[in-house]
């Protein structure tokens, strides 16, 4: 087993815990970091199998878009709950 | 190791994306659904020895070991479609908690 | 009971998709792929007998450095305009559903940024601008291109959003370059069939491999992929963030 097989095997783990963590948790907030998370481990994992295209735009975005995406929609559903 | 991480996480997508009822809930399972079938289709084409498909002044002739390039291109695309997705989605769960004040669709009924 | 439904039907259905590919004769195994066989071999030979050499090869097939590139922009060009439609599309659609109304101010919140804040994410709004500027540019050289630079770009207008409560851009000039920016692709893609042969044809000179002028019209069409992407997104942000101004 190369070095990359371990490496494969702690993403996967910790991939799939963080996933599964994110469909059932109950507050959403929470969700939305997890799903950050997921898509941070996805950019090791593109880096590891050696496609540096894909983990650059995987990484902007992950990072910066999706997740500012659901935290304004989220801002503004609460700011509607709150009138 | 990864393809079994990546149909798994392809699967726990798919449950979330049929069980959950809170509508941004299903929009976060649809986003890990693709993550997932992005590293499945990356792994199709690593080489074990190979090099990032880029001619640079190291790794400078055509004839090295490179890996597959035609995945990551197809997976270029898919990501940029999958904001693009996400994007029209949230702006109808605005939408809908706007009109209907809630954000379960067991309770959204006809007006 | 719609738990266990669904939890059986996913089960069944990754149980069906790794028997069909374990073992299979035409799925590699993970790591062993052989490229000889798959058209992934012309691409990296770019269809010629000699190796390509970076920094000699002059007038390759397709000039990128960055095969990934050359993929995306030449060999499979016909799929990046469809890309360019969907986001269009989509960008569309948000718009049509959030900023309708005919006057619209910045949402209003509980909570007010920093003075220090506000300040001192304008210096950092430049050097986000120039690592998109040149991620855009340098797409043929350099892991990269069009996609991940106007998202940098996006992303530098996203800080100055967050930045200050107060802000907003000058939506209209994005849209109007926005739509100049996608028309122009699909011009540039006539010119190919007028001058050339079909559509998207690389019509100009295809120079060294590595040089920064190389390779066509590859740069040009990833710096209008860049401004567009960019804008589209910018837009999609400022929507977000906007409500009704009520009178």
């Amino acid at each position: 087993m190369t070095t990359i097989d371990y490496i494969m095997i702690v993403l996967s783990a910790l991939l799939l815990v963080i996933a599964f963590l994110a469909v059932s948790e109950k507050k959403l907030i929470k969700s939305v970091i997890f799903l950050s998370a997921v898509s941070m481990l996805s950019v090791v994992a593109f880096v590891v199998m050696k496609a540096p295209d894909v983990a650059l735009t995987e990484a902007v975005i992950g990072s910066g878009l999706v997740t500012a995406l659901f935290v304004f929609t989220l801002l503004s559903i609460k700011k509607e709950e709150a009138k | 190791m990864i393809q079994y991480a990546a149909i798994l996480l392809m699967m726990i997508g798919l449950y979330g994306l049929l069980t959950n009822r809170n509508v941004i809930k299903i929009i976060v399972s649809l986003n890990i659904l693709e993550i997932g079938l992005n590293i499945f289709i990356i792994s199709i084409g690593f080489v074990y020895d190979g090099i990032a498909p880029i001619l640079t002044s190291t790794n400078n002739s055509s004839a090295l070991i490179f890996v597959d390039p035609l995945p990551q291109a197809l997976v270029l695309t898919a990501i940029v479609i999958g904001v693009g997705t996400t994007a029209l989605g949230l702006a109808f769960v605005k939408n809908i908690y706007s009109k209907y004040n809630t954000l379960e669709i067991d309770e959204v009924e006809e007006v | 009971m719609k738990k266990l439904l669904g939890f059986i039907l996913t089960i069944g259905l990754g149980l069906l998709i790794i028997f069909a590919l374990e073992g299979n004769a035409l799925f590699d195994d993970f790591g062993y792929a052989n490229l000889d066989d798959r058209v992934s071999s012309h691409y990296i030979t770019k269809g010629s007998d000699v190796d390509i050499i970076f920094g000699e090869t002059v007038d390759p097939e397709s000039g990128p450095a960055n095969i990934v590139t050359s993929i995306v922009v030449d060999y499979r060009s016909f799929d990046t305009l469809g890309e360019v439609t969907v986001l269009f599309i989509s960008a569309l659609g948000v718009s049509l559903l959030l900023g309708s109304a005919v006057t619209q101010k910045r949402l209003s919140l509980d909570f007010k940024p920093n003075f220090m804040l506000r300040v001192a994410s304008r210096a950092l709004f430049g050097i986000i601008i120039m690592t998109g500027v040149y991620v855009t540019l340098h797409g043929h050289l350099t892991p990269g291109g069009g996609f991940p630079g106007g998202t940098m770009i996006a992303s530098a207008m996203l800080l100055l959003y967050l930045a200050d409560d107060q802000f907003r851009a000058k939506i209209k000039g994005f849209k109007i370059l926005e739509g100049v920016a996608g028309s122009l692709y699909v011009v540039i893609g006539l010119l190919g069939l007028v001058v050339g042969t079909y559509f998207l044809q690389n019509f100009l000179p295809n120079g060294t491999v590595g040089d920064l002028l190389s390779s066509g019209i590859i740069p040009i069409i990833y710096i209008l992929i860049g401004l567009k992407v960019g804008s589209e997104i910018s837009g999609v942000i400022d929507n977000f963030l906007t409500e009704e101004e009520k009178q």
